[in-house]
């Protein structure tokens, strides 16, 4: 509890929210990455699927996408399961992990697609050149896509975090509330209103709105920098 | 010629609609979510019977109370509890002398895997279950009340840890009836409706009506719909045998 304004509030869902946000946007960056090369170098019509599978969570309302992960990860279904497999003993939804799962689908788009971008503007010329040299593939990607897609990372970056700072339906969905586990700062808020609390639903509703305004002043202030450079 | 005739059609269906406007009018009534089902039902008898509409707009309390504060256009308010309705009286929205409690709500324990008919306490008390569900307790009445009995038994503490907040009541039963939640505190009226998921599923446990402060769910008019005949209507309607019957038939008690 600290006090801002006078009123009391607490930290507690703030924090939780940058860990869910943190953790979903590496682990967004780490299976984004090789995704999106994949579907940028793409040349079959299968790619329209692929597309249009990864940008379904920028049209689905978040309450669908909630109600079908509560339902896929329950405690009995097929995804525990399998995980029990592997010697998993917890349970995803009303925890920090499922919260993370579910960011990471609700947030996929924000992730693969500036990365996507990036890696089609990357010349094959240069790739195929470099392999004449007889760099490998990893060489090559570390040497040539890596710097020429740097905008690509930080704008996939910072929106995916944005993004998951700012997520609600699925966090309801999934969360059940819990306070210090999957209670973050847009439930909070909603509780603030529902219990007629409005000034520390105001305090946190400006928090996110000036973090919000900043991070889309950074991925433009990205795009405007580097936007010479690639693509 | 058709001009003419085209000129009497339209006079004569206008003539319709306008005798219809006066005779019947629309009421847009914000209802607490839990009432959903019932309040859907009296709406289609009352509809029937008296020739007028009303339009529901579902919420939770706190969500409808934020709303009518900021000009939506409800004429009136049915809340899942007193707090709110009351309030929008102070804010010079609500019409006083119309509020009335227009249901009792009944908390239920429900469990698709333990013996909660018989051995309720014992159930809790043992507490094996991962996740207890509950509507939130700061948010929702029917959460206040059922942490309210936890705490009145001694057994808050030991469920303290396992407990998962649903926004709503509605939200609370959704945890259960989709197996992630395996026991839950919820609404007897989510259950004894034979559309509910669960219906005829599982056991429940009525808790005691003397367990806990009655929930009182209150309406009234609010200014926007103070010279609105269906809302007039409406209120006196939900008074009546008819009403009363379907709102007991879905689980709710009646002051």
């Amino acid at each position: 509890m600290v006090e801002i304004f006078g009123v009391e509030v607490s930290l507690e869902p703030i924090w939780l929210t940058l860990e869910v946000a943190a953790w979903t946007t590496t682990i967004l960056l780490v299976i984004g990455t090789p995704l999106a090369w994949w579907m940028a170098r793409m040349q079959s019509s299968s790619k329209i699927v692929l597309e249009a599978l990864v940008a379904l969570p920028l049209v689905l309302p978040p309450t669908v996408l909630g109600f079908y992960l509560l339902i896929i990860l329950n405690p009995n279904g097929y995804v525990t399961e399998f995980l029990r497999f592997f010697g998993y003993e917890g349970q995803l939804t009303f925890t920090k992990q499922g919260l993370i799962v579910g960011s990471v689908f609700y947030s996929l788009p924000f992730a693969v697609q500036p990365l996507m971008h990036a890696f089609e503007a990357v010349p094959q010329k240069l790739l195929d050149a470099a392999a004449t040299l007889r760099a490998g593939i990893l060489d090559r990607f570390f040497s040539i896509v890596l710097p020429l897609s740097q905008r690509g990372f930080l704008v996939a970056a910072t929106l995916t975090f944005a993004h998951t700072v700012g997520e609600f339906g699925v966090v309801l969905m999934l969360g059940g509330n819990v306070p210090g586990e999957t209670r973050m700062v847009s439930i909070d808020i909603f509780d603030h209103v529902e219990s007629l609390e409005y000034d520390q639903a105001h305090i946190l509703s400006a928090m996110m709105l000036i973090f919000s305004l900043l991070v889309l002043m950074l991925v433009y202030g990205i795009n405007r920098r580097f936007g010479v450079k690639v693509g | 010629m058709r001009k003419t005739f085209l000129a009497a059609v339209l006079a004569g269906t206008l003539g319709i609609f306008y005798s219809a406007l006066v005779m019947a009018e629309t009421a847009t009534i914000a209802v607490a979510a839990n009432f959903t089902k019932t309040i859907e039902k009296v709406g289609e008898q009352f509809s029937k019977e008296t020739g007028h509409s009303v339009k529901f707009s579902f919420g939770p309390t706190g969500k409808l109370y934020a709303q009518i504060k900021n000009g939506a256009p409800f004429d009136a308010f049915f809340g899942a509890d007193e707090r709110r309705p009351l309030k929008t009286v102070e804010d010079g929205l609500g019409i006083k002398q119309s509020y009335f409690v227009y249901a009792q709500g009944q908390i239920a324990l429900y469990s698709a895997q333990y013996p909660v008919k018989e051995q309720p306490l014992e159930v809790l008390k043992q507490a094996k279950f991962n996740h207890l569900a509950i509507a939130n307790p700061r948010t929702a009445p029917y959460g206040e009340r059922a942490q309210a009995f936890l705490k009145s038994k001694g057994l808050y503490d030991g469920v303290k840890k396992k407990l998962v907040n649903g926004e709503s009541i509605a939200h609370a039963f959704q945890y259960v009836a989709t197996g992630n939640a395996p026991i839950g505190f919820v609404a007897l009226s989510q259950l004894v409706d034979p559309q509910s998921p669960v219906y005829q599923k599982g056991q429940y446990w009525i808790v005691p009506q003397q367990e806990y402060a009655p929930i009182k769910q209150g309406a009234l008019i609010l200014k926007r719909g103070e010279n609105n005949a269906a809302v007039k209507a409406f209120m006196a309607f939900i008074k009546t045998p008819r009403a009363l019957e379907i709102i007991h038939s879905y689980g709710y008690s009646t002051p």
